[in-house]
């Protein structure tokens, strides 16, 4: 048939297209897999655009320091930085130096794919101590802190003020925030006074430590789901939905709370410190909202402290030079640079000041007073696989649909197997 | 098919639409052509999809199927470990559930076929105006990115501010929170993946449909046959090779939906026990508890059953497929 050969040439020119493009690819592969003569060239992976700008600053200023050694920044997703990072790794083909973060950090270092970094002169007192502790495994340095996230809690003053209730202030308890939410409450007009979500960072981790109870001992082995602390730290969240000062678990799926929050709809919101720029940012709420500390619990107002690492691929060919740059990125000039961008804070003590002053209309400085009682974000082995059974069991307590006291029961069985099978490993 | 998108090339559509074509472009003429039909050429058109197939199907079958054999460290290496993981699997509680959700998302999804054969009649129809404006509006889904239809689709669902709940409410009917309520997930999900496949199966029973004689037809008018009567006894077993490859590549589809349920009900949602499919379980093995070993023999469940599907519909096709 005649029309067949407009098709044929179609396909020739595909095949041909990829045939080039295989070959392309391959010769690519091959360039990186050589290592050139003195000059040297680390790839370096992140995963924030946003942290582009200063990231490429820092190894700028690395690279004036050290002319011989350029770094070249590989920027993935978030969404699939891990899997591509693990795959690159098992191929030995990963970055040089690289982010990492909590629940990571001690599935990569127990597995060999970090160098450690003892040897870098890191100034570990200069550092917030969970982050250090957070980054040691075995009694070895293998992160590098680069910054760190506190939670607080950000209100929308322009619902306070028309409810006529006082901003959340210092010192401020549960039952405080249970009575200024329930009064923000208006169901005519779909207003609530807080996002109770199931969120791990941003609410039941805080409230179980304030409630006196812990996630995981300090030593990675025992969960501390079981504890009648625990219980409490979870069941102020869900009085708070069965209060109606909340919107319900449904609905927070199906909007996010945050989206809430931005929209109006949502009074108070518990967030980390990385929201802060984005609000500045958004002409909607910018002067509408501030942040207040955490309310205290039983035990406190602890909050939760997390923070990113520099680390070194223990099996990169200029490894010497991998953990160099990882020290330096997290060092006092970089820190200075990340702290003048007002993307996050960083983890140098004495550059967070900066990060403060970047956003003057907050009170961000509550965030960075919180890191005196801060409690450590728990991390074991194998984070993932009981960060699971956490989504699978709590997102039945907080529908309704499993009674807290079961559904605790449950997480702390299911979490303990999980460490213990860590253990054996 | 294929001879269907060479002829549409050249002939006008309307011809196309009574289904003359076949008949009047003799397929004899191709093999008359032909003095570039030397095995090298084949081998060269054949090769890049041949090549393909081998790196990207056929190695990855043979290393997932020797995977299932062994525990896999996270960064690899690997010890075998037998049938350990096909053990624990036919005692994992979580499987019986995702066995059952997927089953009830394949039989849902498979109400497809019919909807799709009714809107391929109507568009098949001579005297419809925009006909062609109707054909590209139903493939539209077909070409757009599953993320941007979970999106849209996760918005009508909203229970609060969805599209969905605010037309129910026209007619005084209070709606719910569709994709968070057990009940419904599963549902809501299966009614935007027969959306989003409708497309396709729509082209596929219209090539179908004009590949159908008017001559057969036009027999049955003179035997007297209502149109309803002719749809049921020409047009549907006439129809039925179409809808056999249709119903064996949908069976096959719904059994490995993951993307859907995944992006659509998010990490939090309570429904996703009640939606948590097989490829959902792969996953979740996989990626998230570093279980690659164990992946793998829930992937290879996974081929059988597809398999033993597929083999149980061939052999059911000499019961009720007609071919001329």
């Amino acid at each position: 048939m005649r029309h067949i050969s407009p098709r044929a040439r179609v396909l020739a020119a595909v095949s041909t297209a990829a045939a080039a493009a295989f070959a392309l690819t391959a010769c690519a592969g091959g360039a990186a897999g050589g290592s050139s003569s003195e000059n040297v060239t680390l790839s370096y992976a992140i995963w924030d655009q946003n942290q582009q700008p200063a990231m490429q600053k820092i190894a700028d200023a690395f690279h004036k320091e050290h002319p011989d050694v350029t770094v070249k920044i590989q920027l993935t997703p978030n969404k699939e930085y891990w899997t591509k990072l693990q795959t690159a790794v098992s191929g030995g083909s990963g970055p040089d130096v690289f982010w990492m973060n909590g629940p990571h950090i001690q599935l990569y270092a127990a597995n060999g794919v970090l160098a450690p970094l003892d040897d870098q002169k890191i100034p570990t007192a200069d550092y917030p101590k969970s982050l250090v502790d957070l980054y040691t495994y075995d009694g070895k340095l293998y992160g590098a802190p680069k910054d760190f996230d506190t939670i607080g809690v950000w209100y929308n003053k322009a619902l306070f003020d028309a409810a006529g209730v006082a901003y959340p202030k210092a010192g401020w308890t549960w039952q405080d925030m249970a009575d200024t939410a329930a009064k923000l409450t208006d169901k005519a007009k779909g207003v609530y006074g807080i996002a109770a979500s199931q969120y791990s960072q941003e609410n039941y981790y805080d409230s179980i430590p304030q409630a006196g109870g812990y996630v995981i001992s300090p030593d990675h082995k025992k969960t501390g789901y079981g504890s009648p602390e625990a219980l409490k730290g979870i069941e102020y969240w869900i009085d708070l939905i069965k209060a109606g000062s909340s919107p319900t678990a449904q609905q927070m799926t199906d909007t996010a709370p945050e989206d809430m929050f931005l929209s109006g709809k949502v009074a108070m919101l518990q967030t980390g410190s990385w929201a802060a720029i984005g609000y500045a940012q958004n002409a909607d709420i910018a002067d509408k909202v501030n942040v207040a500390p955490l309310p205290a619990g039983p035990a406190g107002n602890q909050s939760v402290i997390h923070g990113l690492a520099n680390v070194a691929n223990a099996k990169s060919p200029h490894v010497a030079a991998a953990k160099e740059f990882a020290a330096f990125a997290s060092g006092k000039q970089a820190s200075e640079i990340q702290a003048d961008t007002g993307t996050v804070i960083p983890a140098y003590n004495g550059t967070q000041d900066a990060w403060v002053k970047s956003m003057p209309k907050y009170d961000l400085h509550y965030y960075i007073d919180a890191v005196k009682d801060a409690v450590p974000y728990p991390v074991s082995k194998n984070t993932s696989v009981w960060t699971q059974d956490e989504t699978d069991i709590l997102s039945q307590v907080w529908a309704g649909t499993l009674a807290p006291e079961t559904g605790m029961k449950q997480l702390a069985d299911k979490m303990q197997a999980a460490l213990d099978a860590e253990q054996k490993k | 098919m294929s001879d269907l998108i060479a002829q549409r090339a050249g002939a006008p559509i309307s011809e196309l639409d009574r289904g003359r074509v076949r008949v009047r472009v003799p397929g004899s003429r191709r093999r008359g052509r032909g003095p570039r039909q030397s095995p090298v050429w084949a081998a060269l058109f054949i090769g890049p999809t041949a090549l393909g197939l081998l790196v990207f199907y056929l190695w990855p079958t043979i290393r997932t199927f020797t995977m299932s054999f062994t525990e896999t460290g996270p960064f690899g290496g690997s010890t075998f470990v037998g049938l350990a993981n096909y053990e624990r699997l036919f005692q994992d509680p979580e499987l019986v559930g995702a066995l059952i959700n997927t089953a009830e998302y394949t039989v849902i999804a498979l109400v497809g076929i019919p909807i799709a054969i009714a809107i391929a009649a109507l568009l098949n129809t001579t005297g419809l105006k925009g006909r062609g404006a109707y054909r590209t509006l139903y493939f539209i889904p077909v070409v757009t990115m599953p993320a941007a239809i979970a999106l849209v689709w996760r918005m009508i669902y909203n229970g609060d501010y969805g599209v969905l709940n605010q037309f129910l409410h026209i007619f005084g009917i209070q709606g719910k929170s569709w994709l968070t309520d057990p009940t419904t997930a599963l549902i809501a999900i299966a009614i935007v993946g027969i959306w989003a496949g409708l497309g396709t199966n729509i082209v596929i029973f219209l090539a179908g449909l004009q590949g159908i004689p008017d001559t057969i037809l036009e027999a049955a008018d003179l035997d007297g046959a209502g149109p309803v009567r002719k749809f049921f006894s020409v047009t549907i077993p006439l129809l039925s090779p179409s809808i056999f490859f249709v119903s064996v590549v949908s069976v096959i589809g719904a059994l490995q939906v993951f993307d859907l349920v995944y992006m659509m009900l998010g990490k939090n949602n309570p429904a996703i026990p009640d939606t948590r499919t097989i490829v959902y379980l792969f996953y979740e093995a996989g990626f998230i508890n570093n279980e690659r070993g164990y992946a793998a023999a829930i992937a290879f469940l996974l081929l059988i059953i597809i398999l033993v599907l597929t083999v149980i519909q061939f052999r059911l096709q000499k019961k009720w497929v007609h071919y001329e």
